[in-house]
């Protein structure tokens, strides 16, 4: 029977890890993920778990040894923010080019410097292009769904890549909200056994990971690679298909809130997606026609959905809670890149929010829809919300 | 238990050392040596290794894409996180071992190679922290004193008046300043460990060193001797002579710590002068052009001499005096868990 529980995000994450029971989680302190892993620890240390808990002395080590216990089988999991994440960056490239199905929970937090541990997304966005499949949680409930799917999308045979479960840190990693889990046991068989593909421990079949690889090489599989993110909508889909008869919760590549009839559509990632919703209640009470447009999959990017959605609206206003110096901000970016090719192209607007973990209120998002309804969006101007000028 | 010497020549004839000839390493490399006669020990003893190798020479040559050299599991990662990366595979080792998806007497041994670059410096770090945790994996610094895939820069094993292209010897600076970093004492410090050094010119310490490696309750660092004959400028026919001069003059002492009892495996009794070493090779070719050569390689023979009479000191005080005891981390590992 499922059950209602108030926990924060981070603690949700950590009791689908338990009811996953991973071979491997190798992870190491940093906030807002810390409690992650302090939560995991306590179920190891308890004996809930049987997962072999590698406490590295760095985030490099923690994706250095989930590379290596994924290329040895093992379900590896691992959980880090900011700093770590960027620490990590090197291995974290490596991870997905030796197409490793390693889960990682990513707080989403801002990037140094100056050092800020609250919520932006940064650090998520400068992996944007590391070849990891990126999901984005808006509340516990989606964090706790996402950790519970992660694993079947990424080791999928026609994928094999890595996860990236992005839940805003603070805001969702420590907030406590009440979510639905599943039993352990429709967990565990929800989730299944990993397919064990080129083990290190096969020592009858030997595999070499990681070879030099020039310019004879290289290229085609990085190919592969490209086409190894290509079939995530298609698993994506049926992994989610397969949650929902499960938990009765509906997942798709993007979630789309009162966009039907809506004129102007609001984008964003991640918890915002709740403050938007609740504004676009009342901007709807008052008359307006408006709905959000939430990303749950950011990588691979879903433009064949934001394209059938968004041609023909009347305004698309994009939230970025990053920045991209000297170049528009990642969202903003890929939605504009993807409109170009639609038949009737809305009017866009570019609104930065958020950094360092700035606040974000319905007065600020009314203000952007304001700016829609005026006619006054500018594509070729990024605008920022909540920012003293 | 001693060595089967037999099965030791049979696996040479079968060309079955865990790597294969035919990788591109220069003619003469000591490295390819180095791993063979560790490999070679694990699979006589009966354990399957399983090899981690950080990014160098060694790495490069041996897997260009679609080749490889490795007839056993092998990965590479990068250059810094080699010991962490076995961490991670030992790890997975473990945990399959628990579920009992691994036969219980099937024997993995799991070796990670690196270069002094990846040792000493970039990768001490990831060493350290493997090492502190208590993997049961053997760590090999192949040890050729400089970064010698990116073309002979100066590393943290470097010796001083070598010449280097980032401390070159030039017309003021006498290259290297600075002596070799002493990893061999900075890993015999994290205790709980086996410590050994060893060189190619002596094969059975060597083997004896990866046995006891093997059979320790706990990770294992050896560091081993291995000319470059490239930048060291020798013949490629003199890397074991090149590991016996550094034996004999001391450069090289041939010991081992384990969990702080140190235990000189080859004595001494007349080294010859490290200059001879010197000598023997073109890397210090510049140096010995310069007025100063005579300090630099004075200060250089008083560091080996104090040294390994400081090892022999050692050897003395720390008989029967074990730093911790064996490593009992099983023992406090239920296999039931409640699920
Ligand atoms: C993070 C990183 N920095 C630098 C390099 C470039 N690099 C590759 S191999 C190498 C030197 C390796 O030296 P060492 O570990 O002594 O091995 P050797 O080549 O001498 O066998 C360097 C500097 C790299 N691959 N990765
Ligand atoms: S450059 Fe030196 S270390 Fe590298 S393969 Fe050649 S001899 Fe060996
Ligand atoms: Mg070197």
């Amino acid at each position: 029977m499922p059950a209602k529980q108030a926990l924060t995000g981070a603690e949700a994450i950590a009791y689908a890890m338990k009811q996953i029971n991973p071979d491997v989680v190798a992870a190491y302190p940093i906030t807002p993920q810390t409690p992650v892993v302090e939560y995991f620890a306590k179920y190891v240390a308890d004996g809930v778990v049987d997962t072999e808990m590698i406490p590295v002395e760095s985030e490099h080590s923690a994706m250095s040894a989930c590379v290596g216990a994924a290329a040895a089988g093992a379900r590896a999991f691992t959980a880090t923010a900011a700093v770590g994440l960027a620490l990590m960056h090197e291995i974290v490239y490596i991870a997905a080019s030796l197409r490793l199905p390693i889960v990682m929970a990513v707080a989403n937090r801002a990037l140094s410097g100056p050092i800020n541990i609250h919520c932006d997304h940064s650090d998520a966005m400068a992996e944007r292009d590391s070849g990891w499949i990126q999901l984005w949680a808006e509340n516990v409930q989606e964090a706790y769904d996402f950790t519970v799917m992660a694993y079947r999308i990424g080791e999928h045979p026609d994928v094999r890549l890595p996860v990236m479960i992005n839940f805003d840190g603070f805001i969702i990693s420590h907030g406590v909200e009440v979510l639905e889990t599943l039993d352990d046991d429709v967990v565990k068989s929800f989730v299944g056994k990993p397919i064990k593909m080129y083990s290190l421990l096969d020592t009858e079949h030997p595999v070499t990971y990681g070879p030099l690889d020039l310019y004879d090489y290289y290229f085609e599989h990085k190919r592969q690679q490209i086409e190894a993110m290509k079939h995530v909508p298609k698993v994506f889909k049926q992994v989610a298909e397969e949650f929902e008869k499960i938990s009765g919760r509906k997942y798709d590549l993007v979630e789309e809130y009162m966009t039907d009839d809506a004129e102007y559509i609001m984008i964003a990632l991640g918890s915002t997606a709740g403050t938007i919703k609740h504004t676009i209640k009342e901007l709807r009470a008052e008359g307006k026609k408006v709905g959000l447009v939430k990303p749950w999959v950011f990588r691979p990017f879903p433009k064949f959905e934001l394209q059938r959605i968004l041609n023909g609206r009347k305004g698309v206003i994009v939230l970025d809670r990053s920045a991209s110096f000297g170049a528009e901000a990642p969202l903003y970016e890929a939605v504009k890149s993807a409109l170009y090719e639609v038949a009737v192209r809305p009017q866009l607007g570019s609104y930065v929010y958020g950094l360092g973990g700035r606040d974000i209120t319905p007065a600020h998002i009314r203000q952007a829809f304001e700016d829609a309804f005026k006619g006054y969006l500018i594509a070729d101007e990024e605008r920022y919300l909540g920012l003293r000028e | 238990m001693p060595l089967n010497a037999i099965e030791l020549a049979k696996l040479f004839h079968d060309k079955n050392p865990g790597i294969t000839p035919g990788h591109r390493m220069c003619p003469g490399c000591a490295a390819p040596n180095v791993v063979k006669f560790a490999l070679m020990t694990a699979i006589a003893k009966g354990y399957h290794p399983v090899v981690g190798l950080a990014t160098g020479c060694l790495e490069v040559s041996t897997t260009i894409f679609p080749y490889t050299a490795w007839n056993v599991p092998y990965i590479h990662n990068a250059f810094e996180n080699v010991a962490a990366t076995i961490s991670g595979v030992e790890t997975a080792f473990r945990a399959a071992k628990k579920r009992g998806e691994i036969p219980p007497d099937k024997k993995l041994a799991f070796f990670a190679f690196a270069g002094d670059g990846g040792t000493y410096d970039i990768g001490l770090q990831s060493l350290s922290g493997a090492v502190e945790r208590g993997h049961k994996f053997i760590y090999i610094v192949y040890d050729n004193e400089g970064y010698m895939n990116t073309g002979n820069q100066r590393s943290g094993a470097t010796p001083p008046g070598s010449d280097t292209t980032t401390a070159p010897v030039g017309k003021q600076i006498p290259g290297k300043l600075q002596l070799k970093k002493n990893i061999v004492e900075i890993m015999a410090a994290h205790e709980n460990v086996y410590v050994a050094t060893v060189a190619i010119s002596e094969p059975i310490d060597f083997m004896k060193k990866i046995e006891k490696a093997l059979e320790f309750d706990g990770p294992a660092f050896i560091a081993a001797h291995s000319a470059c004959v490239r930048f060291w400028r020798v013949n490629d026919d003199k890397a074991v002579e090149s590991a016996r001069l550094a034996v004999e003059t001391l450069y090289w002492p041939l010991y081992e710590v384990e969990r702080g009892v140190y235990r000189v495996t080859k004595k001494i009794t007349n080294p010859k002068p490290v200059e001879e070493y010197i000598r023997s090779q073109g890397r210090f070719r510049p140096l010995l052009s310069r007025p100063d050569a005579k300090e630099i390689i004075e200060e250089l023979q008083q560091y080996v001499t104090s040294r390994y009479e400081r090892l022999l000191a050692l050897e003395e005080i720390t008989k029967d005096k074990p730093l911790r005891g064996p490593w009992a981390k099983e023992d406090f590992q239920t296999d039931e868990h409640a699920m």
